[in-house]
């Protein structure tokens, strides 16, 4: 670097991202935020100064080389910043999207601790949609090893361990129970927050490794877990079936019509497009006045859907407040901008009936934050005799998902007291060859803690198999490609003989 | 997309038909009890079908379908030998406990003949003393009559109008069998949702063990919605991965049909929509039949659409 920036003469202030306006865009399901024009992305790389210690960099799950890849875009060399990010990061442009970075690389950005940090992930973002409209991929030359991998689920965890086993030179095959792959990115994060044609991109990317997606295959059912290894010639198998599986609160008035999961309204709409009813046959009739339960990101994305799919009024119900509400402070802002009305402190005893089985409305108590819990946060306890009713004519359970029983029901698999199945810190389960990670092994987290599993699984398995672990930081050179270089590649064992 | 492919299809009446399709590695897996979620294409919705039979040796398994909305139907039109489904997964659900019972009783309501089938059928080879009570509204809405009773010791066919068997509901053959037989040790019912209730309730005073075959409304079919959620005993189930077959003494019948009912507005509309849409196309067909008869150009074009075809069938014989 030819001069030394410093704090102050960095730009002062992160560059915005255009979006749609909210009257418009609670209209419609194009992406709300529009991504960095070339010249905002030059701006804001800029802002990064470069440090030594790099903070940014461990806090990412993956450990992207962020301070390179901002380099490369701040030399305008985009191809040479998706090389970098291709190293470490297989789908940049869902990560630049979704990652939660004010928890991760920026929350502990240098730049972040006297100005607005460095925007990562919005560059991030702007050199995968760049490669996306460019048509660029990095395929590696790779050299198959004889090895057969399964991946049972193709969410973010199935498809990031599914891209690092083929890249070590497995023959990676990715079931999939529905008959589009993606798992929770397709039918549960809607499009004006990630949209299908990213993931199908992503997933192209993949198919161009050599990774084959068999979908409409529910694995447990169709065939098990153990004849994948003994009947189907699998060397190893990775289990990233997700949590699935919504829980009720357990009240009166649960089982009324117009009272259903997160999952299921989000299923209806992104995956099925009950948008487009009747032009796509599934249903999803939206209420007028509609309750989502819960502050999570999904309970997020179910306010905003249902917003766009035409309620009159969206509530947003939660027992705590603000403060400790789970979901990214960004989606909290855009749901309120978008016209949700929050009511914080507040939760439903019963769910209540029209007469005809159908919600009438909701009676809730008040509550507050009384000790802090084991998990630190104050428990919310209800006000005596603070008992109202609301109108609402839909409830949207978001209050989270229990360990779906499938996996448990048709394998050996050993299973943790609360159904998850039970993994070493290296992801093995406990039959031999496979592995698990994601929300079946942790509970319901975010899709960037599920790709870290994934990849940390496919490490495992490398080690399993008694292949040469290509993680190991490379400098990309000319004839290198996801680290791994042609005098290493030699190394890859073989199965027979 | 050849990868469903229907290699078989026979109507058993102008509502009911069953379709045989190319499925080896499910033909393998399937037991009595399960089920399976079918597209049609792109723009479908997922329904779920019981597996009504299943043969390892072809490599296909085989659903029972009644036309009574938009996709039923749409599927009567669309699903002939040699086109595909567009989706086909399973076998989902927990398979029916073939237990230890010695002297059962198999009750099939309707298209739910079908589905009883297999159980029947399993517990004939596993030893056990197998009573058959079909039911349907008259004669010629029968089918499987002679497969049911080649599994069954003994069997007992009702009909609504007397037009075929003893005349009444299922219900009346079954109190029939159990009161020739007082050592029944379970009964199995599936069947239209009422029918099923029926049966519970004939069996509830006798305290004979009754499982059911839960149709509820299902999207994945693999437990992460919810939307086949039911109520038995005092805890909430999923039908999908939890059943469908549950203790019909526990079920809350009412509840389920109730929210059986939830998307009764939208079925109608799909319905219409669809029927609108056929209506158009059969029109479109028919003005093109009429363009080749005169020797037009333009005749050849819609008929090279696959999707067109049946309803030009149609139109000829609607015009003649």
């Amino acid at each position: 670097m030819a001069k030394k920036k410093t704090i102050r003469t960095i730009p002062q202030e992160r560059t915005p991202m255009p979006e749609q306006a909210p009257a418009i865009r609670a209209k419609n399901f194009e992406e709300v935020a529009c991504g960095y024009h070339p010249d905002d992305a030059l701006r804001e790389s800029e802002r990064c100064l470069v440090c030594p210690d790099q903070p940014c960099v461990s806090g990412c799950p993956v450990g992207i080389n962020i301070p390179g890849f901002i380099q490369k875009i701040n030399a305008k060399d985009l191809r040479g910043a998706y090389d970098i990010l291709t190293q470490t990061s297989l789908l940049p442009a869902i990560c630049g999207r979704v990652c939660p970075q004010e928890n991760q690389c920026e929350g502990v950005c240098t730049v972040g601790e006297s100005l607005e940090a460095v925007a990562i992930g919005r560059l991030e973002r702007f050199v995968g949609d760049t490669a996306i409209r460019e048509g660029w991929a990095n395929i590696p030359y790779i050299e198959k090893n004889g090895f057969k991998v399964g991946v049972v689920g193709s969410g973010p965890a199935g498809m990031a361990c599914a891209a690092d086993m083929a890249k070590a030179g497995c023959e990676v095959t990715v079931f999939e129970a529905f008959h589009q792959a993606g798992g929770v990115l397709k039918y549960g994060i809607p499009d004006f927050r990630l949209p299908n044609t990213v993931i199908d991109a992503e997933i192209a990317n993949l198919i161009k490794l050599g990774v084959k997606f068999e979908c409409n295959t529910l694995v447990g059912r169709l065939f098990t877990l153990e004849q994948m290894i003994s009947e189907m010639g699998f060397d190893a198998v990775f289990v990233g079936v997700g949590a699935g599986y919504p829980t009720t609160l357990g009240i009166p008035g649960d089982s009324l019509n117009g009272v259903l999961s997160a999952n299921e309204l989000l299923t209806r709409c992104n995956l099925m497009r009950a948008r487009d009813f009747p032009n796509f046959d599934t249903p999803q009739p939206i209420g007028k006045r509609v309750a989502v339960v819960g502050a999570g990101n999904t309970a997020m994305d179910a306010t905003r859907v249902s917003v766009r799919l035409g309620a009159e009024k969206v509530y947003c119900v939660y027992r705590r407040s603000q403060k400790e509400a789970p979901a990214r402070a960004e989606e909290l802002h855009h749901a309120t901008e978008e016209g949700v009305e929050f009511h914080w402190l507040t939760h439903p005893i019963a769910i209540l009936n029209d007469g005809e089985g159908k919600v009438r409305g909701m009676r809730c108590v008040r509550m507050e934050l009384g000790e802090p819990d084991e998990s630190g946060r104050r428990r919310p306890v209800p006000v005596p005799g603070s008992e109202f009713d609301f109108e609402v004519d839909m409830v949207v359970y978001a209050i989270g998902t229990n360990a779906n029983p499938i996996m448990g029901q048709t394998s050996g698999l050993r299973l943790n007291k609360w159904g998850y199945i039970d993994t070493d810190e290296t992801l093995a389960t406990s039959l031999a060859g496979v592995f698990a990670g994601g929300d079946i092994v942790t509970g319901a987290a975010t899709v960037i803690e599920a790709m870290g599993a994934g990849r940390r699984a496919a490490k495992s398995m490398k080690a399993y198999l008694g292949l040469r672990d290509d993680d190991a930081p490379y400098d990309a050179g000319a004839d290198t490609l996801f680290g791994i270089d042609s005098g290493e590649r030699a190394f890859v064992r073989l199965k027979t003989a | 997309m050849a990868n469903f492919e229907i290699v078989a299809r026979e109507d058993f009446s102008d509502v009911t038909y069953l379709l045989e399709v190319r499925h080896p590695l499910m033909a393998k897996a399937a037991k009595p009890g399960q089920f399976v979620i079918v597209m049609l294409h792109e723009h479908g919705e997922r329904i779920p079908l019981t597996i009504a039979d299943y043969d390892v040796d072809k490599g296909t398994i085989t659903l029972v379908i009644q036309a009574v909305g938009k996709t039923t139907r749409e599927m009567q039109d669309a699903c002939k030998v040699g086109t595909s489904l567009y989706a086909l997964v399973g076998p989902m659900g927990v398979p029916s406990t073939i237990g230890h019972a010695r002297k059962v009783v198999c009750v099939g309501g309707g298209l739910g003949v079908a589905p009883v089938y297999p159980q029947a059928r399993a517990y004939k080879e596993s030893g056990a003393y197998v009573i058959g009570v079909v039911g349907f509204r008259n004669k010629d809405l029968v089918f499987w009559d002679d497969k049911f009773r080649a599994c069954c010791d003994e069997f007992i066919i009702c009909s609504d109008d007397g037009s075929v068997g003893i005349k009444g509901l299922v219900t009346l053959g079954l109190e029939q069998a159990i009161q020739r037989h007082r050592d029944i040790d379970e009964v199995v019912a599936i069947g239209p949702m009422i029918m099923m209730k029926g049966c519970a309730d004939t069996t509830r005073p006798y305290g004979i063990k009754t499982m059911v075959s839960l149709n509820p409304l299902m999207v994945d079919g693999t437990g992460m919605c919810g939307g086949c959620r039911v109520k038995v005993g005092d805890k909430v189930k999923f039908a999908c991965v939890d059943g469908p077959d549950f203790d019909g003494h526990k079920v809350d019948f009412l509840d389920m049909m109730t929210r059986l009912r939830r998307y009764s507005k939208e079925e109608r509309m799909a319905l219409d929509h669809w029927n609108e849409d056929k209506a158009c196309r059969m029109q479109k067909a028919a003005e093109a039949a009429v363009n080749a008869a005169m020797g037009t150009e333009s005749a050849a074009k819609p008929a090279n659409e696959s999707a067109k075809k049946p309803a030009a069938k149609r139109a000829r014989p609607a015009k003649a």
